[in-house]
């Protein structure tokens, strides 16, 4: 039973309603499209595991809070590798280029002895400059991504070591970048927060609603719209009720309650790039040259400066992530932004959906994929495996996140559905 | 049926290094007729269909669209003008829906963001007016889409920009017996709204279902151009495979036009 309804200039299209929006979510899903679903469903199922272990711990609002601290860092360089990972490219620097970047602001905070911005704000420069250098090697030299980035992910190592010097761990001092990372925001401003998000995502649903309404266009089924904000408000609302309770062991020396700052963080970018990705003609033609280059050539997009774009887009939010990173250490060393940084990284865009192919990706990919990495990591910790073990397991949930991309690419291909 | 041709060429000779590929070719394209250019492969329809559209610059001749003498640098240029080329490996991009697709590179926006709604009408419009009238969604993604109506995404990608002269590159060389049917019926509808339409193909069925006028390249030079009705399907064969029939076409060879190359035999 279906009700076709006549668009634009007359061309007839299926009316949608909320039983066909459910049908043809469930068959794209089928045929190969499935986002960040096996994700989503993970996490759900690591929760409950972790949570039905360790019920006491891993179930506090203390945890809970610790999650997004853990996952910010991972988190924001995900967010970066997704606009590389979209080209088919694959930035394997990322990790050290946190390091250094992180460097840069700490030595500026401590021995130079700069204010917070202008440290904050070379750390994101030295970002774009590496990611300019990197761009430009691969798109107009022709160096293949893997073989540029591999190189400079010993090279930053590198870096890193010298400006430090072996050894040296350096200490930010308190202030904004310490708090970014570590300190929570007041009740009040949570609260504020959180309303002020849902209203606005509801008033950006029922604006483009009614727009498309009123243009005699095809509208999404009311009650998914509703659905869709429901559930939003759902999520914000209860992750801030839980967030905002005492979580100090002692509340007789300082209370600790309020959504951590790098929830807003977390929040602020993904709104940022998903609005950059989705809503203006530069996101338009990133997806387009992922999809198919040559294409986009003939339509005239500059390929080349595309390729180049992401590069800076991902070194630089390889910048924000050594922020957070040394923000939660509260100092830099060596080993910041190595070990398991960029693998997580990488492995936080895939497990969330995106294709290591090209032409796929989401930003909320990254939030989601961040959050398994994190969970993992922190369940795992609860039940106190050693970290020999944490990093088999989370490689074999990469594993199986890029085979569910593989598998679901072929079974993509399989159903026309490409 | 107009005298006058919107797009003329005379005289176009292009080289790549020591090999002419082209040598002073004329093509006239009339508005309302669709314009068969064939010939066997490396006869160099598609390096005339590029210099045409701005890939590669021409060494020598003229170009006249609308009556007036152009020079067509670019792509960009050739879009500009009114010339589309719908290309053979379809430029579509599989992970974009029709309405991304067909603005690909020309989106239009509001100040910064995508005016989604206005491309989509657009989109609407213009498949509407080629008598596309069952898609399940214009959202859909392009690549659930059959060759056929993918095919049809990039005529209508093509005819959006208030293009005068549409250059379709073996639109049906991928397609079943019913979808080329479909795409046939949508090129014939493109000259009916006044367009000046050339269709590369290699099938002869095709091109006598649908042209006007038939072009035939033979080894870079064009052999004539006649209209189809003048014509049978063995002239034109013979026209693609030895560049003449009967009094049509080119020039015998003269025996001068050969050089011997038997061994032995300048002593």
């Amino acid at each position: 039973m279906t009700t076709t309804l006549e668009t634009a200039g007359g061309v007839k299209v299926v009316k949608p309603t909320v039983a066909s929006h459910i049908r043809d979510y469930w068959g794209r899903v089928r045929g190969g499209d499935l986002g960040s679903l096996p994700a989503a469903l993970g996490l759900v199922i690591l929760v409950a595991i972790f949570g039905s272990a360790r019920p006491d711990t891993f179930f506090s609002p203390g945890n809970f809070a610790n999650l997004f601290n853990q996952a910010a860092g991972v988190t924001m360089i995900a967010m970066g590798l997704i606009f590389v990972l979209l080209l088919g490219e694959i930035d394997l620097s990322a990790g050290f280029a946190s390091g250094v970047c992180g460097a840069v602001m700490a030595i500026l905070l401590t021995e130079k002895g700069y204010p917070e911005v202008v440290a904050l704000v070379a750390a994101l420069v030295t970002g774009v400059v590496i990611g300019l250098l990197l761009g430009v090697l691969v798109a107009k030299v022709n160096i293949p991504s893997f073989v540029v980035t591999l190189a400079s992910f010993l090279a930053f190592q590198g870096v890193l070591l010298n400006i430090l010097g072996e050894g040296k761990n350096i200490s930010i001092p308190d202030g904004f970048i310490k708090s970014l990372n570590k300190d929570s925001l007041p009740v009040t401003w949570s609260w504020i927060l959180a309303i002020g998000s849902v209203a606005i995502f509801a008033l950006v649903q029922f604006l483009r609603f009614r727009g498309r309404a009123s243009r005699g266009l095809v509208t999404e089924p009311i009650g998914i719209i509703l659905l869709r904000i429901a559930g939003i408000a759902a999520l914000l609302l209860t992750t801030t009720a839980v967030l905002t309770q005492e979580r100090a062991i002692n509340t007789a020396i300082a209370s600790l309650k309020g959504v951590p700052i790098a929830a807003p963080v977390i929040g602020g970018f993904l709104v940022l790039w998903t609005f950059v990705l989705g809503r203006t003609t530069y996101g338009r033609h990133v997806y387009a040259v992922g999809g198919n280059a040559e294409a986009a050539r003939r339509a005239g997009i500059p390929v080349d400066r595309i390729r180049i774009s992401v590069f800076v887009i991902g070194s630089f939010m390889a910048a924000v992530g050594g922020v957070m990173l040394v923000s939660r250490a509260g100092s830099v060393d060596p080993n910041t932004g190595g070990s398991s940084t960029l693998l997580y990284s990488v492995g936080a865009a895939v497990i969330g959906g995106t294709s290591l192919f090209g032409g796929k990706g989401k930003i909320i990919h990254a939030v989601i994929g961040g959050a398994v990495i994190a969970v993992i990591d922190n369940g795992m910790f609860l039940l106190e495996y050693s970290s020999g073990t944490r990093y088999m397991f989370t490689g074999i949930i990469l594993l199986i996140a890029a085979g569910v991309d593989a598998l679901a690419r072929r079974r993509a291909a399989a159903s026309g559905n490409r | 049926m107009a005298a006058t041709p919107l797009l003329e060429l005379r005289g176009i000779d292009k080289s790549f290094g020591p090999v002419q590929v082209l040598h002073d070719v004329e093509l006239s394209v009339f508005p309302g007729e669709v314009t068969a250019l064939v010939g066997d492969n490396g006869a160099g329809k598609s390096t005339l269909v590029k210099c045409v559209s701005g890939i590669y610059p021409i060494d020598a001749g003229t170009v006249t669209f609308d009556g007036k003498q152009v020079s067509i640098h670019s792509p960009r240029e050739a879009a500009d003008l009114g010339i589309e080329v719908v290309y053979q490996d379809l430029a579509l991009c599989d992970n974009l829906d029709i309405v991304q697709n067909m603005f690909l590179g020309r989106e239009k926006t509001r100040g910064i963001v995508l005016d989604e709604p206005t491309m989509e009408q657009m989109a609407g419009e213009t498949l509407a007016s080629l008598s596309v009238r069952t898609v399940k969604s214009l959202r859909q993604l392009v690549a659930s889409l059959s060759g056929g109506q993918r095919q049809t995404v990039a005529i209508a990608k093509a005819v959006l920009w208030n293009s005068r002269v549409v250059i379709l590159d073996e639109p049906t060389a991928a397609l079943g017996v019913a979808q080329t049917a479909q795409v046939l019926e949508l090129v014939r509808r493109l000259a009916d709204n006044g367009l000046g339409v050339v269709l590369i193909s290699h099938n002869m069925n095709d091109v006598f279902a649908v042209s006007d006028r038939i072009a035939a390249l033979y080894l870079g030079r064009m052999a004539a151009q006649v209209k189809a009705s003048d014509v049978t399907h063995a002239q034109i064969v013979e026209l693609i495979t030895g560049g003449r029939s009967g009094n049509l076409g080119l020039p015998p060879e003269k025996p001068t036009d050969f050089v011997d190359i038997t061994p032995g035999a300048d002593q």
